[in-house]
């Protein structure tokens, strides 16, 4: 086996190209979909059992369904209605929506696993409901939570790889474009993976040391 | 008969066992009394090869337990173990939790094993318990399952590791009436254990152990009430109040 | 808007997308009792003092969490090629969803080991059981109830997974086929509408079926 390769600078620069946009599609889509994630989790751990159910059964067909067929959905049916949106703009919606499912969940499980003694306790003190949601329930909820949350988002960066199918070139399109030219596909793809594992990898180190800050605090 | 001899046992650079010797001879019951740490629990798991040792010899019917030749698995069957968490398998009934032994190790036919693991836990007073899952059970209840387990397998010594420790008071009676129940059936007995009355009553041989070493040893009358060393006495001044 | 929705064409293609459906949950199931093999082993192996082994396993767990499962199937479709050993895109599709499954169901068993008390193999072999007998009879059965919901959910990724092997040319599982319908008519919504209500449904008879199982085994 030779070593002589014909991957050049501009292929390795394309590539990063590719990564770029995997990870601006990724923090679209967790930054957008924490956030309504938060607002429904909240909602749904307030309301009555009836209207948590039905807005936990809308939320769990996102999560029942091939986010391929997500993507296709929403880009044909753009299409249909004339939305005029661009491929980038498909991804991030679908993927917000996607993720919002999840850390909805996540953050419902949170909320109920504040213990009801420590509201009570707030309450006793004079603390008003919105205050006891801010001041307690929240920053324990999201400890709780948090852990849960960076498998998400490691989980929708790694999806990213699937907008290729509705023709954005992300990480690995680019990689495939690359093969389909130099033919040599392990040493690609194995630039690729070592990509993706070393911001998957990172961002889960950054996040342990978050946790190990908050340990601190733990009784 | 059971012979520990020199035995010296670390865990890490920690010395649990500092030179153990002792003698347990057929039929007899033979108490082990000291305070957390004395290294009570650990030599009984040595006896049977759960626990290794560094030094000394340990012998059970003339075989060496350290041998690396011994055939660990087979002695095990001659020594019945209780320990102080139950450790009953929760995800079989109580019938099961006999069986299993019995069909796995000694090769028992599911009629053998089952008519065996009907008449112990008759004899343990469960006898209405066979199909039940241990969960049902109170702690007492486990426990003797626990007894009933080890004694199906027809074992030549039972070691019994503070097996009432974990137990409500209330219960522990239910347990100390099985074991008087097997010495009258003279079973070779080791019992580790914080009954110092009990201990008395049904002892033949009393050994203290302090810091990894028997201090005193003898007849339940003089370690109980005569006894001499200066641990041992401020031992049994704090257990018995 | 000036489309119509045609989702009668949609329904008589139902029959072809059932056969599909099939073929997806044959390889969702493949992937997952391959997975559940190697997982177990490679948590027994991260486990073990061999660092050789441990090394491994670690590595394969590693690159199965961090890297997409997408990747995973483009490395057995493209770069097995280059060992010489071509496997088409069912085969890709198996073999990327196994690794991955592998990865993650290792840890999901590791997790489930440290959950079950050290006494309960100390305890198994005080009555003469060697290790192996102690492992199946008394260790591996309350594995099972504890990584039951992990491994549930992972069999639900795995049947939502299979619609990825489209990418590498699959055109006989549910998704494989719809594209296919698809490129023939391009009524493109109605028909994958239709596999989404398929998947969703696939999901939920089997989640019903795991519950049931449930049930059934872990009533202690």
């Amino acid at each position: 086996m030779n070593f002589v390769s014909e991957f050049s600078t501009n292929d390795f620069l394309y590539m990063l190209k590719g990564l770029g946009i995997s990870i601006s599609l990724t923090l679209w889509a967790v930054v957008c979909g924490t956030i309504l994630g938060i607002i429904f989790g909240f909602i749904r751990s307030g309301v009555g059992a009836l209207l948590n159910f039905f807005m936990g059964s809308i939320l769990d067909v996102f999560r029942s369904v091939p986010l391929l067929i997500q993507l296709i959905l929403f880009n044909a049916l753009g299409s249909i209605l004339k939305l005029g949106f661009s491929p980038f703009q498909v991804s991030c919606i679908v993927l917000s929506v996607y993720t919002a499912a999840y850390v909805s969940e996540a953050v419902r499980s949170g909320i109920l696993s504040v213990p009801p003694a420590l509201l009570r306790s707030a309450r006793s003190l004079g603390l008003t409901y919105f205050q006891t949601l801010r001041e307690i329930v929240f920053p324990l909820a999201l400890r709780v939570s948090f852990p849960t949350w960076v498998g998400i988002t490691l989980g929708v960066f790694k999806d990213t790889s699937l907008v290729l199918w509705i023709g954005i070139i992300e990480l690995l399109k680019s990689s495939q474009i690359i093969i389909t030219r130099t033919q040599e596909p392990i040493l690609i793809l194995s630039i690729a993976g070592l990509l993706y594992f070393i911001v998957s990898f990172g961002f889960t180190r950054v996040a342990k040391r978050v946790e190990k800050k908050w340990e601190q605090y733990e009784l | 008969m059971i012979e520990i001899i020199d035995v010296h046992k670390s865990f890490g650079r920690l010395e649990i066992l500092r030179g153990i010797n002792m003698e347990v001879e057929k039929n007899k019951v033979h108490s082990i009394l000291g305070a957390s740490g004395s290294g009570k629990s650990t030599l009984l798991q040595c006896i049977n090869g759960l626990e290794s040792i560094q030094q000394g010899r340990i012998s059970v019917d003339g075989i060496d337990v350290g041998d690396k030749a011994t055939n660990l698995n087979a002695l095990r069957t001659k020594i019945g173990i209780v320990f102080q968490q139950f450790n009953v398998f929760p995800h079989l009934t109580t019938l099961e939790n006999i069986t299993l032994a019995l069909k796995v190790v000694m090769k028992k036919t599911t009629k053998e094993a089952k008519e065996i693991a009907v008449l112990q836990l008759e004899r343990i007073g469960l006898g209405d318990k066979v199909d039940v899952y241990p969960s049902k059970l109170s702690g007492g209840q486990q426990q003797r399952l626990a007894i009933a387990r080890a004694l199906a397998m027809s074992p030549s010594y039972m070691l019994f590791d503070e097996i009432t420790s974990a137990l409500d008071p209330m219960l522990v009676g239910e347990v100390l009436d099985a074991l008087r129940g097997l010495k009258e059936n003279g079973m070779t007995m080791m019992i580790v254990t914080h009954e110092i009355r009990f201990a008395k009553e049904v002892s033949d041989t009393v050994s203290f152990l302090h810091k990894g070493k028997v201090i005193e040893s003898g007849p339940p009358g003089d370690i109980i009430d005569n006894p001499r060393e200066v641990e041992t006495i401020k031992f049994l001044e704090r257990s018995l109040n | 808007m000036d489309y119509t929705f045609h989702w009668y064409p949609a329904f008589k293609l139902l029959p072809k997308m059932l056969v599909g459906s099939i073929t997806t949950i044959e390889i969702a199931f493949l992937s997952m009792l391959f997975g559940i093999i190697i997982g177990a082993s490679l948590a027994l192996a991260k486990n073990s003092d061999s660092k050789i082994l441990s090394s491994f396993a670690g590595a394969w767990i590693e690159v199965s969490r961090n890297t997409p499962a997408l990747y995973q199937i483009y490395m057995a479709y493209f770069g097995l090629g280059t060992f010489g050993i071509y496997v088409g895109s069912f085969g890709a599709l198996l073999i990327g969803i196994t690794f991955n499954n592998a990865g993650y169901l290792a840890e999901t068993f590791r997790g489930g080991l440290r959950a079950i008390p050290a006494t309960q193999m100390k305890t198994a072999r005080s009555l003469g059981m060697n290790y192996f007998q102690a492992f199946i009879y008394v260790i591996f059965p309350q594995l099972l109830k504890t990584v039951f919901h992990s491994v549930t959910n992972q069999t639900v990724w795995a049947i939502l997974m299979t619609s990825l092997g489209v990418i590498v040319g699959m055109n006989t599982d549910l998704m494989g086929v719809t594209n296919e319908l698809n490129a023939l008519s391009f009524r493109t919504f109605e028909y994958f509408s239709l596999a989404a209500v398929l998947y969703y449904l696939i999901t939920k008879l089997f989640l019903g079926l795991a519950y049931l199982l449930n049930v059934k085994l872990f009533r202690y």
